[in-house]
């Protein structure tokens, strides 16, 4: 129950007969990086959507920094310090990169309702910090050049630098990344998982990913799941050398 | 850092001096609002007492329009029921003329936060429901609420409706043209609401709402209250819509079902579609059109001798659909989409 620690346990997620995810318990200690793998449909994203609320647990707890996370609404996560990236990117199309972090950003914003209807100069002054905050995320995911470009013209990477920068904006103390690396070439890799090592510093960090290469180098331990229930734990090499695991991923390659 | 760069670099002098304008949002927005006043106050006074009339037809117009533009183009939310907060903004503005006999800025602000409030009771409605449900509760109030004023007709008048005469004010002498007092009424809030709204587009409100209209989940992830910003939009759209209904009474010197009819809302949502969604100069290209050509066009099938009541009756709407016809096939984004495409082209060659 540290700072920024994220508890999970005892989690149940049903969709209607299906168990989505059945009695799992997990910690993401502050300060490192937590990977979750397992096969598809194993219930990785089901179990971030139910931190984060978009999905209603059947039973369990789940507390951040000792807060119970749940009957919490998605929107009061970046608050409380958690961001989260999403599997399918989820930029803003109408606004450029640098709006897309800023409205990021926009938890920390001083200035309300009245003052941007009155355009005073408190809510020009809060735009011009929130514009500074966000060009310094997106410098920090190596994308400053990017501040005015609209997402549709931007590559794949590039825009994943964006939203991860928009996470990053509202300094989390715990990000949720849902597959940072998908469709990212194979030589992005390393700077993502140096950047990821980076965030460790001050967050914590729960990866979910497919790529093995990337969560072995990357992160301090690992969860595995396997149609929806926690078949292993332990450090990338503990699983790694699990025949349990094997067997998951195997098994699943043979369906 | 990238971000002090912008500070360091040398600016010329006279550009210096300008600084001051490109930081403040409200300077910038005042300063347009009073170049638009002048221009509109000289057309008013050029042009003859019926179209005075007009264009305080189009400013009343322009206002509702505006704050649906925003809505839909904006916040990504659709009204077909906004005429029915015009009615709201109407009768309340004539209620209380009549009965408390207010001084008309009172009554303006008044009737908008009225009709906000109930723009707010369906915007919670609203949040909880999307596209064609949205559009379907919206449509229903649009289609029933006309029905109020007969269900009342001792307080809300019924099909007569209520008086709503304002006068020209003393100091502009007794021959002054009240048609040209309502253009000035009605431009004048038109102008003070288009500043307004320009101040919330450009502002974390605006960068906001289109954020959730993109993406509602990624917006709730980057901190976003979903809900409440929609509901803003809600009641920021009706209120404009219950300041135009008052402007539309003044123009029309009564409020009755017969001004407010769901054909209304339409014309809304049309003018907002035609001039741009989401642009505040697109409701004005949009208001006008909508005001300005089937009035002409009657003129014109008119003075053509084609001047039939079933004729003359049919060609504002037969003109207005071949309007929107060929506006939407040669600007799919609005007038103003359009405008600014034309602009861009230029200034990149």
């Amino acid at each position: 129950m540290g700072q920024g620690s994220l508890d999970v346990s005892g989690l149940v997620v049903k969709f209607g007969s299906l168990t989505a995810l059945d009695n799992v318990s997990l910690v993401a200690a502050p300060g490192t990086v937590t990977g979750i793998i397992g096969p598809n449909g194993a219930g990785k994203t089901t179990l971030l959507n139910a931190v984060c609320g978009f999905v209603k647990p059947e039973a369990g707890e789940i507390s951040f920094d000792g807060k119970d996370l749940r009957g919490i609404r998605p929107h009061q996560l970046a608050r409380l310090g958690i961001g989260r990236t999403l599997q399918a990117v989820g930029l803003f199309g109408g606004l450029t990169a640098a709006e897309n972090v800023m409205a990021g950003a926009a938890v920390g914003a001083k200035a309300g309702f009245w003052s941007a209807f009155a355009g005073l100069p408190r809510s020009d002054r809060d735009e011009r910090r929130l514009r500074q905050l966000a060009v310094a995320a997106l410098d920090r995911v190596g994308a400053a050049d990017l501040a005015d470009r609209r997402p549709e013209t931007l590559p794949h990477g590039s825009r994943k630098r964006v939203a991860l920068a928009r996470a990053l904006v509202a300094a989390p103390r715990l990000l949720l990344l849902d597959e940072p690396a998908s469709g990212l070439a194979e030589d992005e890799l390393p700077e993502l998982g140096a950047l990821i090592t980076e965030i460790a510093r001050e967050a914590g960090v729960l990866v979910i990913e497919h790529r093995m290469d990337l969560m072995m180098s990357v992160c301090d331990h690992i969860f595995v799941l396997d149609f929806g229930v926690l078949i292993a734990q332990g450090s990338p090499a503990q699983v790694q050398e699990n025949p349990l695991v094997t067997e998951a991923y195997l098994g699943a390659l043979h369906e | 850092m990238a971000s002090d760069v912008s500070e360091q670099i040398e600016v010329p002098a006279a550009q210096r001096r300008l600084a001051w304008l490109s930081r403040s949002t409200l300077a910038r927005h005042v300063l347009l609002a009073a170049g638009g006043a002048v221009v509109l106050y000289l057309i008013s006074v050029g042009l003859d007492p019926y179209r005075d009339y007009l264009m305080a037809q189009v400013a009343a117009m322009v206002v509702a329009v505006a704050g649906l533009t925003v809505l839909i183009g904006l916040s990504g939310q659709i009204s077909i029921g906004n005429g029915a907060f015009m009615a709201v903004g109407g009768y309340t503005g004539a209620l209380i003329f009549m009965h408390l006999h207010w001084p008309l800025g009172l009554i303006l602000v008044v009737a908008a936060v009225v009709a906000a409030a109930v723009g707010a009771v369906f915007g919670l409605a609203a949040a909880r429901l999307r596209g064609p449900y949205l559009a379907g509760a919206t449509l229903m109030f649009a289609v029933a609420l006309p029905f109020l004023a007969n269900q009342f007709s001792g307080v809300l008048g019924g099909d007569q409706g209520l008086g709503f005469f304002i006068t020209s004010p003393a100091f502009l002498g007794v021959n002054f043209s009240l048609q040209r007092w309502q253009a000035w009424v009605n431009c004048g809030v038109g102008l003070v609401v288009f500043v307004l709204l320009a101040n919330l587009t450009a502002s974390k409100v605006g960068r906001s709402w289109r954020a959730i209209r993109d993406d509602e989940i990624a917006a709730a992830l980057a901190g976003l209250n979903v809900a409440g910003y929609k509901i803003l939009a809600f009641i920021v759209s009706a209120a404009c819509a219950g300041l135009g209904g008052v402007l539309l009474a003044i123009y029309d010197g009564t409020v009755s079902p017969s001004l407010f009819t769901f054909g209304l809302s339409i014309q809304l949502l049309t003018a907002a579609v035609l001039g741009g969604l989401g642009s505040l100069a697109g409701a004005i290209w949009g208001a006008a059109l909508l005001v300005i050509v089937p009035i002409y066009l009657q003129d014109v099938a008119v003075s053509h001798g084609f001047a039939s009541q079933a004729t003359s009756a049919a060609i504002p709407t037969l003109a207005y659909g071949v309007v929107l016809i060929v506006v939407m096939l040669a600007f799919p984004r609005g007038i103003q989409g359009g405008l600014s495409r034309l602009v861009k082209k230029k200034g990149s060659l």
